[in-house]
């Protein structure tokens, strides 16, 4: 096979791609290229990952312009004439070269009330969820998120409104609403209305394209946008 | 104001302007298939603009119907440019709000001008 000839992104907001030849392998992931990279040619590359069997969320980056968990992104199904271009994931600031800085992204599922709260304490007896109950299932379809930030770095409207959410945050969000045993439902829902929240969505679905975990966000951030009117109409927010 | 009553106005002020652009949206969509309805029937019964007037002048149907259809275009226009105006020029805050409740009172006199102007 022809080695693969692969532009990178080295530098901070400021920088330049350097391009780098790599030798082909069967299977090879986007990741395997960037550790040859750095382990074989140039050992100042700076990258991160962790798991390598898409679990963590670490490794998203930004592939031929299209943000992508890296570990499972097989170099057959991106490479454009045997060429890669990898850049840091978009609408978050650079640390060095592929190391997006991720604090934004994850101050804001703070900011969306992403925690749980309950109100019980473990004295109480479990709480029971029939796994078909709706909003069991409505949870089941958006808990998968692994915080690899791919849907937040595809989102126009989070490169437009710096402040908003984005829907990693507001997928999240809707989870804990979806769930009987938190406490804090209208807490979290005036957090994640208004602007720099759900309404802001225009349902371009850009995260729910790009998600490598198959979720939807966009369809999380619909049911919001409900429930918050819900809230609204009934006079409790 | 303090800032948490000015964030709690700003949430539930979002929210409403939201239910009021979907409701209207509803209520667009329902006016325009009526009225493409109405402009396909009357072209192709070949009726004149002088047999349209004379159809509608002094129709209060007509009259409720259209001034309808302009209350829906003047809530759902204004709301639907605040977000481009944020979001492509980065014009937020009152000034922004202010020019398009003047845009909103606008598209309600030239839209009530061309009603009155079938209906009188």
């Amino acid at each position: 096979m022809p080695a693969l000839s692969v532009r990178v992104w080295r530098g901070t907001t400021q920088g330049a791609f350097q391009t780098f030849e790599v030798p082909r392998h069967a299977s090879q992931t986007v990741l395997d290229v960037v550790t040859h990279i750095q382990r074989a040619l140039d050992p100042t590359l700076a990258y991160r990952f962790a798991c390598r069997v898409g679990m963590c969320g670490s490794c998203a980056m930004t592939v031929n312009g299209v943000a992508r968990w890296t570990c499972r992104t097989h170099v057959d199904k991106v490479a454009q004439d045997g060429a890669l271009e990898i850049a840091p994931l978009a609408n978050l600031p650079v640390i060095r070269d592929l190391v997006a800085d991720m604090r934004e992204f994850f101050d804001k599922w703070a900011r969306a009330k992403g925690r749980f709260r309950g109100a019980q304490t473990r004295h109480e007896d479990f709480a029971r969820l029939p796994p078909h109950s709706a909003q069991r299932m409505q949870i089941d379809a958006a808990i998968e998120c692994i915080g690899c930030g791919v849907c937040y770095s595809s989102c126009d409207v989070v490169a437009w409104n710096p402040e908003y959410l984005g829907p990693a945050a507001l997928n999240r969000a809707w989870t804990l609403t979806r769930d009987e045993r938190d406490s804090a439902h209208l807490v979290r829902l005036r957090a994640v209305a208004g602007d720099a929240g759900c309404h802001a969505c225009h349902t371009h679905m850009s995260c729910s394209e790009r998600c490598p975990k198959n979720i939807a966000p966009t369809a999380s951030i619909a049911g919001l946008k409900r429930a918050v009117a819900k809230a609204a109409l009934r006079g409790e927010l | 104001m303090s800032a948490v009553a000015r964030s709690e106005f700003a949430v539930r002020g979002e929210t409403r302007l939201w239910i009021a652009q979907r409701a209207s949206a509803a209520l667009l969509a329902l006016c325009v298939m009526v009225h493409l309805a109405t402009l396909i029937y009357a072209v192709q019964g070949g009726l004149s603009a002088a047999e349209i007037l004379a159809r509608t002048r002094g129709n209060f149907g007509w009259l409720a119907f259209y001034s309808l259809f302009v209350l829906a275009v003047t809530v759902h226009v204004p709301i639907g440019l605040r977000a481009p105006l944020g979001e492509w020029l980065g014009w937020r805050g009152r000034s922004r709000d202010v020019v398009l409740v003047g845009f909103a009172m606008l598209l309600a006199a030239f839209g009530m001008r061309a009603v009155f102007g079938v209906f009188a």
